[in-house]
């Protein structure tokens, strides 16, 4: 077996008194877009905001097993928060672009890194634009506020804003809840594409969105990891009776 | 459902009068200051310093001495105040803690003014040896404006969506340099239009400035942060209980009135249409 680019290891976590995951046990293999799935509530964007500690920003957030990047234990005391979450890109589930121009978006990443040249921060803009798909679209006016431009591609700026820290790792979060059916269809596409170069995680509650999109599925109901498998196997004979009714919409 | 309407009726019309009856004070009141305000009003009046025991001459020295003291407030509070809001924001622990604070700044921004003066007094013209001076008087003010600026910008950082922040924090950027970089830059404006209205308060304040900077009569402007000065709401007070000639002095204290009203509806004025701008080029 391929060693995983994220692993979680009898992962347990708690808001306050509230016990959202149990023993999670996952791996996300490099280079492919595993989804996760399952009803509102499975814990399935909690255990999406593990791989880049963001749950450290909920107060009486408690977390106990291991979480993996690589050979790197995440959640090791003194380990450096920053690094790890340039390293593990994240896109949210409403476009987040920040009030700035288009260029200052893409560059943000990079500039808060520290300095750097602006022939190469002009590069890397450059290249994380055509990486989302956005290049041809605004070459033309970078310096126009990203708040111009529409729900689609704030939504791929937001990934190139990502991509220009180079991450190892693209976490989603229901990206294109918020996105009309076409460029639903483009972020789709663009993970495909995006694949060859990042390992993606992609948390939907579009269960055809991870039938179309994924390698490997995982599903989660009320806080544990149901069943994790190839997409192809588990959309065509799923282990676990849950599994089953969620997929054919029994529940949801 | 002929009562309905007849109580809808009512209560419309007693709504109105309510209306009414503020509107009558407030045009009372402003027709009044300006009918009397506008009687001394005229370029010298606010050119020149006061003459025959403020009985003739103008307002030059107090208009100068207004200024410098409401400067000298926000230059010292804003920055404060910013810093305090940020703390308080992003810093702050444990809750307890910031529980008791806001408490604390709550009880301060309704505190009688008077007391401010006193401390001011007691602290920076006794205690620290500024003597009565411009600099204990701005420094009194700035405590006097303190509240407000941190009630406010605190306000501004709040409104300031959370995606923003979190979108920062995610690409890996810092507490501070989300801070820099996104939180205050997006409340800039409102940060701003609040501490342009909390000028208005503090220059037309009288109270802290009593026993700690002002003046009732100097011919001569201040030459350093050490002089004793006048300011406009003084001047008032001055004229108003002092001297031997309300006849004289009453119609200039109803100018130095109309000056000080002007000043801070020009200063409103300046923050709703700074506020006007940010608004239509706001995009999110």
């Amino acid at each position: 077996m391929v060693k995983p680019q994220l692993q979680t290891r009898k992962l347990n976590l708690w808001f306050g008194k509230n016990h959202v995951l149990h023993d999670v046990d996952l791996s996300v293999y490099s280079q492919k877009v595993t989804a996760m799935i399952g009803p509102s509530g499975c814990g399935k964007s909690t255990l999406l905001r593990c791989f880049n500690r963001m749950n450290d920003l909920i107060p009486e957030t408690r977390i106990t097993g291991d979480v993996l990047l690589g050979d790197e234990d995440i959640y090791k005391n003194g380990s450096d928060v920053s690094r790890i979450r340039a390293a593990v890109g994240m896109v949210f589930q409403k476009p987040n672009p920040f009030p700035k121009s288009i260029f200052n978006n893409v560059a943000y990443g990079l500039q808060i890194q520290g300095k750097i040249r602006r022939s190469e921060l002009e590069e890397r803009v450059e290249q994380s634009l055509k990486a989302a798909w956005l290049w041809e679209e605004v070459k033309d006016r970078l310096n126009q506020s990203a708040m111009s431009l529409s729900g689609g591609q704030q939504q791929r700026l937001c990934i190139a804003r990502a991509l220009a820290n180079r991450p190892k790792v693209l976490l989603l979060d229901e990206p294109t809840s918020a996105l009309d059916p076409q460029s639903t269809a483009k972020v789709e596409e663009l993970c495909l594409e995006l694949k060859k170069s990042v390992t993606i995680l992609i948390v939907t509650h579009n269960v055809a969105q991870a039938g179309r999109i994924s390698d490997y599925t995982a599903f989660m109901y009320l806080g544990d990891l149901v069943e994790f498998d190839k997409t192809e196997k588990m959309f065509t004979v799923p282990a676990d009776k849950r599994t089953e009714a969620y997929l054919t919409g029994v529940f949801g | 459902m002929r009562r309905r309407k007849l109580k809808n009726t009512l209560s419309t019309v007693i709504l109105g009068f309510a209306l009414l009856v503020t509107a009558l004070f407030l045009i009372t009141f402003l027709v009044h200051m300006f009918y009397k305000g506008s009687m001394v009003l005229s370029w010298e009046f606010l050119t020149s310093v006061p003459r025959n025991s403020m009985t003739e001459g103008g307002i030059w020295p107090a208009l100068v001495g207004t200024f410098l003291l409401t400067v000298l407030a926000v230059a010292f509070a804003l920055p404060l105040g910013v810093m305090t809001a940020i703390w308080l924001t992003h810093y702050g622990k444990p809750a307890w803690l910031i529980s008791i604070l806001r408490v604390a700044i709550n009880s301060l921004a309704g505190t009688p003014s008077i007391i401010f003066g006193l401390f001011g007094m007691a602290v920076f013209v006794n205690i620290m040896g500024m003597d009565v001076s411009v600099l204990a008087g701005g420094l009194t003010l700035a405590i006097l404006a303190l509240p407000v600026i941190i009630n406010n910008t605190e306000e501004a950082i709040r409104t300031v969506p959370h995606e923003f922040t979190e979108a920062s924090l995610a690409l890996g950027a810092t507490t501070r340099q989300t801070i820099t970089r996104v939180v205050l830059p997006t409340a800039l404006p409102n940060i701003l239009t609040g501490a342009i209205l909390s000028i208005g308060r503090v220059a037309g304040e009288t109270a802290p400035i009593m026993f700690t900077a002002a003046t009732f009569y100097s011919r001569k402007l201040p030459t350093s942060l050490t002089d004793e000065v006048m300011a406009l709401p003084y001047h008032i007070y001055a004229l108003m209980t002092e001297g031997t000639h309300p006849d004289k002095q009453v119609p200039i204290a109803y100018g130095t009135a109309l000056v000080l009203l002007l000043m801070v509806l020009l200063v409103s004025a300046t923050a709703i249409y700074l506020r006007y701008l940010f608004r239509r080029k706001k995009q999110w």
